[in-house]
């Protein structure tokens, strides 16, 4: 396959050090094409099945079906749009921010808090959220300071973990409300690690130095590998539903969600690793070692969206987005993304990234 | 003065990220009076964004004179709103606020009441104040609005400047009306149970 496809860079970026880093080679590009082709058609299939309601379709399926469709044609355009254009990381680092903090404003929305948490929660949206975002949006190299040699990069992993995990809990006990204090810190943080934390690992797969077969530093594009990521764990969620409208049986926890079986889990996760070994020409990986980070994903995707729906049973709701009638969340879409996006950034880094 | 605004009630929208629902009644230029619960200072801003433009132009927030008449930002926003200002320190006899509301709504204006009186910081609501009773008696032709603010009390609760962007809700509720006779304790209930009902839909 390399040998079909050399790679000349489609986009590249100028990073502030001088380098140039490839953003978007040419199979990163087929792939970016062809997934908004298949995505247009689905649409087209999709609303022309709303279009005529006849007893074989089931018009609820297929709404959720198109609005699904729907967002992620947009994200898919926003993404190649911001790459061919801007031929800079930072319009990606911005719209994952955008989905960072409607997730968390849906997330904390549906917790209760109270007014002693509110300046806690104005540290938590306009510092601490927007902060992890520079923080990786910057991330590329070392900047000089004063004598310091400082990476942005490096303070991203420490920034939410460390310093705001310690900082809300201070910050409430100094409004001095001992009531539910426990339970209402612990929310604040869970929502912040999983919204803003966990999801921002995902525009920092653009920063990653990646090494390549033989040990050489990859010359593919880094978007390559953030369209990986994306592909198969959102495919994976279908999958798994494809899988369970076929053979479900086996309902793993009926109380937090009855959709999810184990028939189905195992099914979306073997279908996700051949999706991510067709797919191995976009990534430093080779065949094999794309199947093994797309079962990680699916496994570790599946786990994002269980655990979401738990704490959505929790709170007595459907959705995320129930405040907006009618409407599916920005979390319930990214559920999934948000706990697969740490474990596939450590596990890349590790094996196929240069240290630093 | 439609730039101001415009700008105003779009942060507004923004910050609260608010959506918002009709339950049993539709936009409408005809004369109201919208009456919801009262938690937060974006409250009357956020009714009023969350009517069309044409009702926008004809509605009119009403809000303490002693609180908006201090400084040049809160006299400016209650000029940019057409804010109707009730002194709620010097209530004279012929100069009572239902009197005043009643003379400037003529017959195009709608109006944004709190018939709470204050802001409240507790998650129940207070008993309504009389006002709604004797403007429904002196004007029957009114149509009285419920409205519910959900969430707003958190996104900038009393005694806060800096708002947190929570998602919230306003929900306009079927029109009531005063029956003929009918007592004034128990319209007032009947008002303040049409709000909170619109809590649960």
């Amino acid at each position: 396959m390399p040998a079909l496809l050399p790679t000349p860079e489609i986009a590249t970026c100028l990073l502030a050090n001088g380098a140039v880093q490839v953003l978007l080679d040419r199979p990163a590009t087929i792939l970016l094409v062809a997934v908004l082709v298949l995505l247009l058609l689905a649409w087209a299939l999709g609303n022309y099945l709303e279009k005529r309601p006849e007893a074989d379709v089931n018009l609820a399926l297929v709404k959720s079906f198109n609005r699904r469709i729907q967002a992620w044609l947009i994200m898919y355009l926003i993404l190649g749009a911001t790459f061919l254009a801007g031929s800079s990381r930072i319009p990606a680092v911005i719209l994952f921010f955008i989905v960072s903090f409607w997730a968390l404003r849906e997330f904390i929305t549906l917790t209760p808090t109270t007014f002693a948490d509110h300046r806690a929660l104005f540290w938590v949206f306009f510092v601490f959220t927007p902060l992890q975002y520079i923080l990786v949006g910057f991330g590329h190299h070392d900047y000089e300071w004063m004598g310091f040699v400082i990476n942005p990069g490096r303070i991203f992993i420490t920034w939410i973990p460390i310093f705001a995990f310690l900082f809300i809990p201070a910050r409430i006990a100094f409004a001095g409300d001992h009531k539910r204090y426990l339970e209402r810190t612990a929310k604040i943080q869970a929502g912040l690690i999983i919204c803003v934390y966990a999801l921002s690992h995902a525009p920092a797969l653009l920063d990653l130095k990646y090494v390549g077969a033989e040990a050489k530093q990859w010359e593919g594009g880094n978007a390559g590998v953030l369209f990986f990521f994306i592909i198969v764990v959102q495919m994976s969620e279908v999958f798994q539903f494809v899988w369970t409208q076929l053979l479900g049986q086996r309902v793993i926890a009926r109380a937090i969600n009855s959709n999810r079986t184990w028939e189905g889990f195992v099914g979306g996760v073997l279908t996700s690793m051949v999706l991510g070994t067709a797919l191995f020409w976009v990534t430093p990986f080779n065949p094999i070692q794309a199947a093994s980070m797309a079962l990680i994903l699916a496994i570790t995707g599946f786990a994002g969206a269980m655990t979401m729906s738990a704490v959505k049973r929790d709170r007595g709701v459907e959705d995320y987005g129930t405040l907006v009638e009618g409407h599916v969340g920005v979390l319930d879409r990214f559920d999934s993304i948000c706990f697969a996006a740490p474990v596939f950034y450590h596990v890349t880094k590790f094996f196929f990234a240069e240290a630093g | 003065m439609r730039i101001t605004t415009a700008i105003l009630a779009l942060t507004a929208k923004l910050i609260s990220g608010a959506s918002v629902r009709w339950v049993d009644c539709q936009p409408d230029t005809c004369q109201r009076v919208y009456f919801a619960n009262h938690t937060s200072h974006l409250d009357a801003l956020l009714i009023w964004s969350s009517l069309p433009p044409d009702v926008r132009q004809l509605t009119r927030p009403v809000a303490a004179k002693d609180y908006w008449e201090k400084g040049f930002v809160r006299r400016y926003l209650a000029k940019q709103f057409n804010a109707l200002l009730i002194d709620r320190r010097e209530i004279k006899v012929h100069q009572s606020p239902v009197d005043l509301m009643i003379r400037e709504i003529g017959t195009t204006h709608s109006l944004i009441v709190f018939p709470e009186g204050s802001r409240n910081t507790d998650p129940e609501m207070k008993e309504f104040k009389s006002g709604l009773y004797y403007l429904s008696k002196k004007r029957p032709d009114l149509e009285l609005v419920p409205v519910y603010i959900e969430n707003l009390s958190r996104v900038l609760p009393r005694g806060e400047f800096l708002p947190v962007p929570l998602l919230s809700c306003v929900i306009f509720g079927p029109p009531v009306w005063l029956e003929t006779n009918e007592p004034k304790a128990h319209f007032l209930t009947r008002a303040r149970e049409a709000v909170i009902g619109l809590k649960d839909i």
